[in-house]
């Protein structure tokens, strides 16, 4: 078994493989990230059969917490696995915050938040500000800290998606790539290396001072969201609202009544890095 | 849709049971007993308020919202509250009262 551990955010992960490729390219992407020697949670990449270890090898996913049905991955796309898994330890197994399918990015001690369903472009968006003076702080995961009601980092490496490879390449030529990952479920997939100021001041929270739905390919418009749609939007943008009880519940009521909330639709990166410099400026 | 007896007793859960949070057009009340977290309209908050600690019917909890609110016709407003109770009854928020 090959093993390597990360630490993202405030959450420790040790992920065990049956092949070295995946942890060889998870060492590498990884490489500016602690290295912790205790761990939350553990992930395996296993074979999905014993024969498959070596014949058209397919990768499942085990670990602490676990979908049974997923289906395996060819090991080609055994980065994909990982990180999947790990997503999913997260949104199954984290109790220290409350967890929302949102990206986020910083600017002067304040957070700008965006979730969406997949396809909304909030990765991309937190991406392209990451390189454009923002600290990114994460395109999948917003944990919010229900002491204090900060969102916290999970820099997690980028997911880019089909057209979204090859726009962040030129947005941000410097930054590191993993292998291109395509035929995915999701189409072609590449992982980016979040910016070293990310990876850097990953424990460090700031206080949410704007939340956006973005939407991609609508012409562009803004729309107010009032607060008592941000909050079902965000109930169900929630991997462990139920589960957190009265600390979720509190979390969620002061985010959605301290925050303002707008929809944005775009149809570019560039209209919607020009949309959320106004309603920053605006608004936060 | 729930049964609206006007003479049933109907029990509301200490105020401490539940949070309440106003937002815009809904109140948020968390229930602390089952961890639910019901999204309700006007008159819910209202009733709940106006229930306080006692067993009421629906006459007693329209004649005391009436001091507070412009609820028309009185008749009708308790014929409403009856209905609106046994909702409640059913979301877990109020309880009948044995024997009632």
């Amino acid at each position: 078994m090959h093993e390597f551990r990360v630490q993202v955010g405030p959450a420790a992960f040790r992920i065990g493989s049956a092949w070295r490729a995946p942890i060889a390219q998870m060492a590498e992407l990884y490489r500016d990230y602690p290295h912790p020697d205790f761990t939350d949670f553990t992930v395996r990449l296993e074979p999905a059969g014993w024969l498959r270890r070596w014949l058209r090898p397919s990768v499942a996913i085990g670990g602490d917490y676990m979908l049974p049905d997923a289906a395996p991955l060819p090991l080609a796309q055994g980065l994909l696995a990982a990180e999947m898994a790990m997503n999913l330890q997260m949104a199954l197994g984290w109790r220290r915050h409350l967890l929302l399918h949102a990206s986020a990015v910083e600017r002067d001690g304040r957070v700008l938040v965006m979730t969406g369903q997949s396809g909304s472009g909030k990765s991309t968006l937190s991406a392209l500000l990451g390189a454009r003076g923002w600290r990114f702080m994460g395109d999948e995961f917003v944990l919010l800290d229900p002491e204090s009601g900060d969102a916290v980092p999970f820099p997690r490496l980028i997911s880019l998606k089909n057209s979204a490879i090859a726009a962040m390449q030129a947005s941000a030529p410097d930054a590191r790539f993993g292998p291109l990952l395509d035929g995915t479920p999701k189409g072609d997939i590449r992982h980016m290396v979040p910016p070293s100021d990310a990876i850097a001041r990953m424990g460090q929270g700031g206080a949410p001072a704007l939340l956006l739905f973005p939407r991609y390919g609508y012409p562009g418009a803004v729309r107010e969201v009032a607060p008592g749609e941000t909050f079902m939007r965000l109930t169900q943008a929630s991997t462990n609202y139920v589960a957190l009880g009265e600390a979720g519940f509190t979390a969620l009521t002061r985010f959605v009544t301290s925050v303002p909330s707008r929809a944005i639709d775009y149809q570019s990166g560039e209209e919607a890095v020009a949309l959320v410099e106004k309603l920053w400026e605006r608004l936060a | 849709m729930a049964v609206a007896d006007p003479q049933t007793l109907y029990l509301a859960e200490p105020a401490d049971a539940r949070i309440v949070e106003p937002l815009d057009m809904m109140t948020l009340i968390y229930q602390r007993r089952s961890g639910i977290t019901h999204m309700v309209g006007e008159p819910v908050p209202q009733m709940l308020e106006a229930m306080g600690g006692d067993a009421v019917d629906a006459a007693t909890l329209a004649a005391r919202l009436a001091a507070s609110f412009d609820l028309g016709g009185q008749e009708d407003a308790a014929a409403l509250i009856a209905e609106r109770l046994a909702e409640l009854a059913e979301l877990g928020l109020v309880e009948r009262v044995a024997g009632a």
